[in-house]
């Protein structure tokens, strides 16, 4: 439920390095604890963020919540798919789900993120509340 | 919604939600189940078939004796001497501003003995409110705890529950209620819901609630019944525009303002707020809930704010999506000469203007 390939961030995120790129979007458990998505908004390409600046917005039925951009960079590209399609991102979070991709400015941050690993001691951590 | 202090009330089906795995919330004070499987998938299966629903959280105050009537018309907005015995009422109880401390059903049993079913979150509220406003020869008797309420609700409802009960559901009529035996068992079976659609509530002892879930549960399979969380309840009751407590209605807005002077009777003689409902009735409202749908791309929420070029006009009440009709909807209160249907506004969506119109409601009416 946790590609091994991805980095993660506290706020659910995932990114994924392509090149001198980072795919992102949010996790299985991030689309799980929201339910049916049914709106995405996202940035125009070209504008500049920074690392865990909100990028955008995914509206659940009954929530609204920020999305937090795992990297700084320039965005590149942006699923606009996810506009008519909403629920890909239920349905496929790492694939078709996916929602930008960001020029990665500095490669070093991504150091600050968690792996797979890290990432579910988080979430089990998170849970234990 | 207020969330009392304390630990979290639980209704007699709390076990039965957690070992089917629905997703539990904190609502009003209670631990209960927001969704099963999903909202959207839920919302469908009332819409085209059935679902059910645990809304034993709900409040039963009953009121017995001579002068039951006449505590039920004081107390509350809406005409009880209209009501039949086995009949049902949807009515407002009222402040002397003739705003709303709750809205409520009414239940006719006997000349001397009614049922008012009120909201969760109000139950001790509403009770004081009941009592401390009360004179004369009755008794006024919390009944919450000794009564769970499930709701079946959609156009399969009446084979699905005829299945359990010897009660002729196709003899009881909508906001008709009867008395009989479910699953062998006293209940109150009432015509009567929050969705919009065909169906029933069904009233009835909390230890025999778990019983009557599974059995409606294997009952309603082969129709394609599921079981239904208050996130669906949420999205079917605002599609069919009824009022949400604590969003769409509370103690800040009339009866009048809130649209539904269907249920205000000001002919059937002193009730509390009548004058100030008089009054306003006589003067017109100022502002005014209407329903309107997203022309823009964009969910509206409750406490977005209405403008109209520019100008603040109103505030949303509930708001989101319509899984049935496809639509992002709302409701909120606009000043009244923006009320009309027809009217275009913009809802304010993290600081953008995102066009939006008046439209008629409900947004979604079931075929009879």
């Amino acid at each position: 439920m946790y590609p091994a390939d991805l980095k993660y961030t506290r706020e659910h995120e995932w990114i994924r390095v392509e090149g001198d790129k980072g795919r992102v979007g949010i996790t299985h458990h991030a689309q799980s604890a929201l339910g049916d998505v049914v709106f995405v908004e996202l940035p125009k390409l070209g504008r500049r963020l920074k690392q865990m600046e909100t990028f955008g917005v995914v509206e659940s039925v009954k929530a609204v919540s920020d999305l937090y951009c795992p990297a700084s960079g320039e965005v590149v590209e942006a699923n606009t798919t996810l506009e008519g399609k909403p629920e890909l991102v239920n349905q496929d979070c790492y694939g078709a789900g996916w929602m930008i991709v960001v020029k990665v400015a500095d490669p070093k941050e991504l150091n600050k993120l968690m792996d797979a690993k890290a990432y579910e001691a988080y979430l089990a951590a998170e849970g234990g509340h | 919604m207020s969330a009392p202090e304390g630990p979290l009330k639980q209704t007699p089906l709390n076990a039965v939600h957690r070992q089917m795995g629905a997703k539990m919330v904190p609502f009003g004070g209670w631990d209960m189940p927001v969704q099963y499987r999903g909202i959207l998938d839920e919302h469908k299966a009332v819409r085209g078939a059935a679902g059910i629903f645990d809304v034993s959280h709900m409040g039963e105050v009953e009121f017995r004796g001579p002068a039951a009537l006449e505590a039920v018309q004081r107390l509350t907005s809406n005409d009880a001497s209209r009501l039949a015995v086995g009949q049902v009422q949807y009515s407002a109880l009222t402040t002397e501003a003739g705003t709303f401390v709750d809205d409520l059903t009414v239940y006719k049993f006997a000349d001397d003995h009614y049922m008012t079913t009120v909201n969760a979150s109000n139950i001790d509220k509403d009770f004081a409110w009941m009592r401390d406003h009360t004179k004369g020869n009755v008794e006024i008797r919390n009944q919450s705890d000794e009564t769970a309420l499930i709701a079946l609700q959609g156009p399969k409802a009446v084979e699905i529950l005829q299945k359990l009960t010897p009660v002729d559901l196709n003899a009881i009529k909508y906001y008709w209620f009867a008395r009989g035996k479910v699953l062998g068992q006293d209940g109150i079976v009432s015509r009567t819901g929050y969705t919009g659609e065909d169906g029933f509530e069904v009233y009835l002892p909390p230890q025999h609630a778990a019983a009557l879930w599974n059995a409606l549960m294997e009952a309603g399979r082969p129709f394609g019944l599921l079981p239904c969380g208050l996130g669906a309840r949420d999205t079917l009751r605002l599609e069919a525009k009824m009022a949400l407590y604590g969003n769409d209605i509370d103690d800040r807005h009339t009866v009048l303002e809130a649209d539904l002077g269907w249920i205000l009777k000001l002919e059937k003689g002193e009730f509390i707020g009548k004058p100030a409902l008089a009054k306003q009735k006589a003067e017109g409202v100022r502002r005014r809930l209407v329903g309107f749908e997203m022309a823009g791309r964009g969910i509206a929420r409750s406490h977005y704010k209405i403008v109209k070029n520019g100008q603040p006009i109103g505030e949303v009440t509930s708001g989101g999506p319509a899984p049935w009709l496809n639509r992002n909807i709302g409701l909120g209160y606009v000043a009244v000469e923006h009320s009309a249907v027809g009217t275009e506004f913009d809802v304010l969506i993290r600081d953008n203007p995102v066009p939006a119109r008046v439209v008629p409601t409900p947004f979604y009416k079931r075929k009879r």
